[in-house]
């Protein structure tokens, strides 16, 4: 006789913590988005007041957020796909654990790719 | 025998269930298209060339020098847009308890999308990549060597 449950596709699993972390992404992505419709306005103000706004952007620590930011989107697009199987796909259910997994994979290469690129954009040095 | 399930057993009314459904459907439909639309946004302005180090107010003015990249940003800033504030609204829908704590920061999210995506959509309709009395070499190149 089991004494606790077994577990579900969402609870305590992979299932829970994909959910977990598409939440915190989706609310990150969101408040960027907020900030960036306003930065970008100021190409409306003046050529000087966008460009100064922008240059925060090539700074250090910004740059650094900036590895943040692409990593939290390429977990929560590809972790969106994984969702949108999930509903429609009618293995979907049956392959969410393969598929969370595969989302972490695509996501770290994609980032891979990326990371040194953008620390050397940021850092100096590669042009 | 039979039980009798309590209220909310049903949708508090068929209109605003349908919505729901048209709303679960956007997250998904938008998802698609926001993946490819962020990631070309993302290649084209962080990966390709000097990346973040490039962007200035000429950047931005060579892109929206012709109607693609105009087109693309002005979809995306729907989407994305309406795509977070409905994420957004249903987590305040799982964690405000009391029901006018709720009611007044969904019409918060919505309030500050729309005016978001006016100021967008005002920005990229009525952008001007040569605006008069600015110093040229903060210019796009097409506006100086006509
Ligand atoms: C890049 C492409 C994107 C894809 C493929 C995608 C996909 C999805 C999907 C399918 C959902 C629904 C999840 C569910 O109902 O369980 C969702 C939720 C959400 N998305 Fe996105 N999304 C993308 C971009 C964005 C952006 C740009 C933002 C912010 C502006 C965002 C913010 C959110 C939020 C806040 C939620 C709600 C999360 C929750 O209910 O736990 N997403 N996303």
């Amino acid at each position: 006789m089991p004494s606790k449950p077994a577990g579900t596709l969402y609870r305590g699993k992979v299932g829970m913590w994909s959910w977990v972390l598409h939440r915190i992404t989706g609310v990150a992505i969101f408040f960027f988005l907020l900030v960036h419709v306003l930065d970008t306005a100021l190409v409306r103000v003046s050529p000087e007041a966008y460009n100064s706004v922008i240059a925060t952007y090539k700074t250090p620590i910004i740059g650094l957020g900036e590895l943040g930011l692409v990593a939290s989107i390429l977990f929560h697009a590809l972790n969106g796909v994984r969702v949108i199987l999930i509903d429609f796909w009618p293995k979907g259910a049956k392959f969410q654990n393969v598929m969370f997994w595969v989302v972490i994979a695509v996501a770290v290469i994609l980032f891979a790719g990326f990371a040194p690129r953008h620390l050397m954009h940021v850092f100096g040095g590669a042009k | 025998m039979s039980i009798t399930i309590e209220t909310p057993r049903s949708p508090r009314s068929r209109k605003s269930a349908k919505l729901e459904k048209y709303g679960w459907l956007y997250m998904r439909a938008s998802g698609a298209l926001l993946l490819v639309l962020i990631f070309g946004h993302l290649i084209a302005n962080l990966f390709v060339g000097e990346g973040i180090r490039a962007i200035d107010f000429g950047f931005v003015g060579g892109k929206w020098a012709t109607p693609f990249w105009r087109i693309w940003d002005g979809i995306m800033l729907w989407l994305a847009l309406i795509h977070g504030t409905n994420g957004m609204r249903t987590l305040v829908n799982d964690y405000a308890e009391r029901p006018w704590v709720r009611k007044s920061l969904v019409v918060t999210l919505w309030a500050v999308c729309g005016v978001l995506i006016l100021l967008g959509t005002l920005v990229i309709t009525t952008f001007d990549p040569c605006p008069a009395n600015s110093l040229p070499e903060l210019l796009p190149s097409f506006c100086t060597n006509k």
